[in-house]
């Protein structure tokens, strides 16, 4: 673990070089750190102010704009369920609340305690024909229903067990 | 040249060079509503209160549209109407409407453009979320529910100040200003200039009010209430009473004071007679000793918290006295308690300060004894407005009392301190006169309303190389220029508000002029009408210095010393971590501004090398800081609690290895 956060810090300061420490690049370099941690951590977040030269808040604002960025740590696999039009008439609230009871989670809490699993909405994947849709990390599933879905949770927690 | 003209509202106006329509609107007496707009930052067009109709355009916002010539507004047409009280009632919507109770009330130019525009109600129900009222400031208050999101203390802070406390977070309806990662005020680079406070519309940043604490002093039989005001509080109070900007009211305020029950009325001018000698034979000292110059002013608190947080490599260049405000409160607990023969805890100091950021001077840790602060309770002076009112006196029509001695004798060198290159000007009086140079000094150029003002000044046979800035991103300029080494400079005067304390955030609010150069001349006539210019012929000063006032006396009580400061308070990373039960090692590094300015990285990525190499990750705590408040030694690194500064790869292993053996 300790090892981990060591290299990681060290992925910051060779983000900032490569982006030459400019605070015209603040996005790419937020969206390169995200990368490296899944979210912006507070405290890596004043370094990266302190070495771009410009305020903190002025950071914070950025990431919070964007639904890009998380300021919270994400779970290892990331579930969007998709709710745009045409998976919402096609239930998708449905799914959405059966990944809420079995993963415990609600609208406020979006990862679970273990960091498995994030559950988001998105508005449309643009796989309207699949509706309804769910996508775990980058793979995309359709015409799923409640019971397929906590299927498929159940398929990764036993595999993350062993 | 051929002139040009638009026409608003069948007038014809002369083009003069005026950026937008907003600014040719006040040059034709219209005062078209506004929330963002400010002349002196940028143009955001955020509000939409300002839109107008241009013929052949339609609906245009008036301060980010430039006049052409030839065209044709409409400030008040039926769209443009319904359009304004459409935003109003969405903002009433979503604002905290306790209007009575709220310390913005007076100044809130919500109500009163709701008031304007005739909204008689709001047709939307109300759906501010409750928010908590940020206290964590010792000068500012920040309630959230108020705010309206126009965006002038995100830009006043980040444009003026170049401090950047604030700034808008999430969006959409989320959308929220707010300091960094949600902190509160008191815990980040807020440097309490209050300017956010002045250009707030509304009551979502307001002073940290005082006014019940010095009631219950003043209330408090066993108590002796004194109180001091500063210089450009005398020029200033009359607005509130309907005296034009700049008018002297001292004999009044005088009086108002005594009606409130005060003991005794005195002068922070007396002090401040003390801070140009103190400041002034620190100056010749280092002078001739060619020794940390350039020398900055101390005055402003402001000024001195982002010296701490920013420029810690300079700290030895400010002035070690004490504002004129401390000054007078440790002369106040130290001298007057004996003259009165009172205990200090007995002794109630209460300045009226032009200023948020002397609420927070008063409370550093420095100018306190025993948990008993120099100066109890800050004022600023719209807080003393309303304790005039709430007490029903009618000022206008007071007789003129005047102040207490000795406290309350200065001279005119001491008045002028509110107006920005006033302590510079005042320096140089005493300077002349100690250097025996005789005639007029020439100072005319340390004086006006720009935010940079460099100027030489010959005294008898040296030539004083001198800089009078405003506005702290004026500052972070010149600092930076001098850190380089591109500029050179004897003296620099920095105050945090531009023009001075005249435009400080404790001021009265005069949306519809600009009223510094009204409150400057105040300060300079005052000086004129006194009998003594140059703060040596102060006599009540001198009888101190000869009687009370040791050399060993003054450097306790009129100096002080600097900290570096760190930004935002705790935050630390954790980079390696020991395995249970074999740690060895506790290391931490600097990445704080000036240690990462002094090449912190470096000897990061050197030193994590080193414990790799020596495996010694299992046996080692590694941390990195934000600040260790040593700013002026850095890089710094603590290894085991031993302080390594100016720290190189070399002496960290040195110490590693005495502990690994």
């Amino acid at each position: 673990m300790a090892a981990v956060q060591q290299s990681k810090f060290d992925r910051v300061c060779a983000i900032l070089d490569k982006y030459d420490k400019n605070p015209n690049k603040l996005i790419p370099i937020l969206q390169d750190i995200q990368e490296e941690y899944t979210y912006l951590p507070e405290d890596i977040m004043t370094f990266v102010a302190t070495a771009l030269g410009i305020s903190s808040a002025n950071i914070y604002g950025v990431a919070t704009f964007y639904a890009h960025f998380t300021l919270e740590p994400k779970g290892k696999y990331i579930i969007k369920v998709c709710d745009g039009t045409a998976c919402h008439v096609k239930k998708s609230d449905g799914i959405l609340a059966a990944l809420e009871k079995e993963l415990g989670l609600s609208k406020s809490k979006k990862t679970s305690d273990d960091l498995l699993f994030t559950l988001e909405t998105v508005a449309c994947l643009g796989a309207c024909g699949l509706a309804p849709a769910v996508v775990i990390n980058d793979k995309v599933h359709g015409l799923m229903t409640p019971e397929s879905t906590i299927a498929l949770i159940n398929e990764i927690k036993e595999a993350e067990a062993k | 040249m051929k002139l040009e003209y638009i026409t608003i509202d069948n007038c014809q106006v002369l083009l003069e060079g005026e950026k937008n329509i907003l600014d040719l609107c006040r040059k034709a007496h219209i005062e078209l509503p506004t929330f963002c707009y400010h002349s002196e930052i940028s143009v955001y067009g955020a509000c939409r209160m300002c839109m107008v109709e241009v013929e052949g355009r339609g609906l245009v916002p008036a301060c980010s549209t430039p006049p052409a010539a030839g065209m044709v507004v409409r400030t008040n047409t039926k769209q443009v109407r319904d359009l304004r009280r459409m935003i109003v009632e969405l903002m009433l919507a979503n604002h905290e409407e306790n209007c009575t109770t709220c310390p913005k009330s007076g100044d809130c130019r919500l109500r009163k453009i709701a008031i304007q525009l005739g909204v008689e109600k709001v047709r939307f129900h109300k759906v501010n979320a409750p928010a908590t009222v940020d206290d964590s400031s010792t000068a500012i208050l920040r309630d959230p529910a108020k705010c309206v999101l126009c965006g002038d203390c995100v830009r006043v802070c980040k444009e003026i100040q170049s401090v950047g406390v604030l700034d808008f977070a999430n969006r959409g309806a989320e959308a929220q200003v707010v300091a960094c990662f949600n902190q509160k005020l008191g815990e980040v680079e807020c440097v309490n200039c209050g300017q956010c406070v002045k250009v707030c519309p509304v009551g979502a940043l307001t002073p940290k009010s005082h006014i019940n604490q010095v009631w219950s002093a003043i209330h408090d039989p066993e108590k002796t209430v004194v109180v001091q005001i500063a210089p450009a509080v005398r020029v200033a109070l009359g607005e509130y009473f309907g005296y034009e900007p700049g008018v002297t009211t001292t004999g009044q305020i005088v009086t108002a004071l005594r009606m409130m029950g005060f003991d005794k009325v005195y002068d922070t001018s007396f002090a401040a007679d003390f801070t140009v000698i103190e400041e002034g034979n620190e100056f010749l000292k280092r002078y001739q000793e060619k020794k940390n110059l350039p020398q900055f002013t101390s005055c402003c608190p402001a000024w001195v918290k982002f010296a701490e947080q920013y420029y810690p490599d300079m700290l030895d260049n400010l002035s070690s006295c004490r504002s004129p405000q401390q000054m007078f409160g440790s002369l106040c607990k130290d001298q007057l308690t004996k003259m009165m023969d009172i205990p200090r805890e007995k002794l109630v100091v209460v300045s009226i300060m032009p200023c948020t950021a002397k609420k927070f001077e008063a409370q550093r840790p420095e100018f306190a004894q025993d948990n008993n602060p120099d100066v109890d309770y800050v004022l600023t002076t719209h807080e003393l407005s309303l304790m005039i009112k709430e007490q029903g006196i009618a000022f206008s029509h007071l007789d003129p009392g005047s102040f207490d001695m000795p406290f309350g004798f200065k001279t005119g060198a001491a008045v002028i301190f509110g107006a920005s290159g006033g302590v510079s000007e005042a320096v140089l009086r005493y300077a002349a006169s100690a250097l025996g140079v005789k005639g007029t000094v020439d100072v005319n150029r340390l004086r006006g309303q720009e935010g940079v003002k460099i100027t030489e000044v010959t005294l008898g046979d040296i030539t004083l190389r001198l800089a009078v800035v405003s506005g702290l991103a004026n500052a972070r300029r010149l600092l930076d220029a001098v850190r380089s080494g591109q500029e050179h400079y004897d003296l620099i005067e920095v105050m945090a508000c531009c023009g001075g304390c005249i435009n400080g955030g404790g001021q009265p609010i005069n949306e519809e002029a600009n009223v510094r150069p009204d409150r400057a001349k105040g300060l300079y006539d005052n000086d004129k009408m006194m009998q003594f210019h140059s703060s040596e012929e102060n006599p009540y000063l001198n009888k101190m210095y000869d009687e009370e006032i040791s050399h060993e006396i003054a450097h306790k009580l009129l100096h002080t010393t600097y900290n570096n400061r760190r930004r935002i308070d705790h935050e630390e990373l954790s980079l390696i971590t020991s395995e249970p039960d074999q740690k060895l090692l506790e290391i931490s590094i600097c990445f704080g501004t000036s240690c990462f300015l002094r090449g912190a990285q470096e000897l990061y990525t050197q030193l994590m090398g080193y414990i790799h190499e020596n495996g010694l990750e299992s046996k080692t705590d590694f941390k990195a800081t934000f600040c260790s408040e040593r700013c002026k030694r850095g890089p710094v690194v603590t290894i085991n609690g031993q302080v390594l500064e100016h720290c190189t790869l070399t002496d960290a292993v040195t110490v590693i290895r005495s502990i690994i053996g």
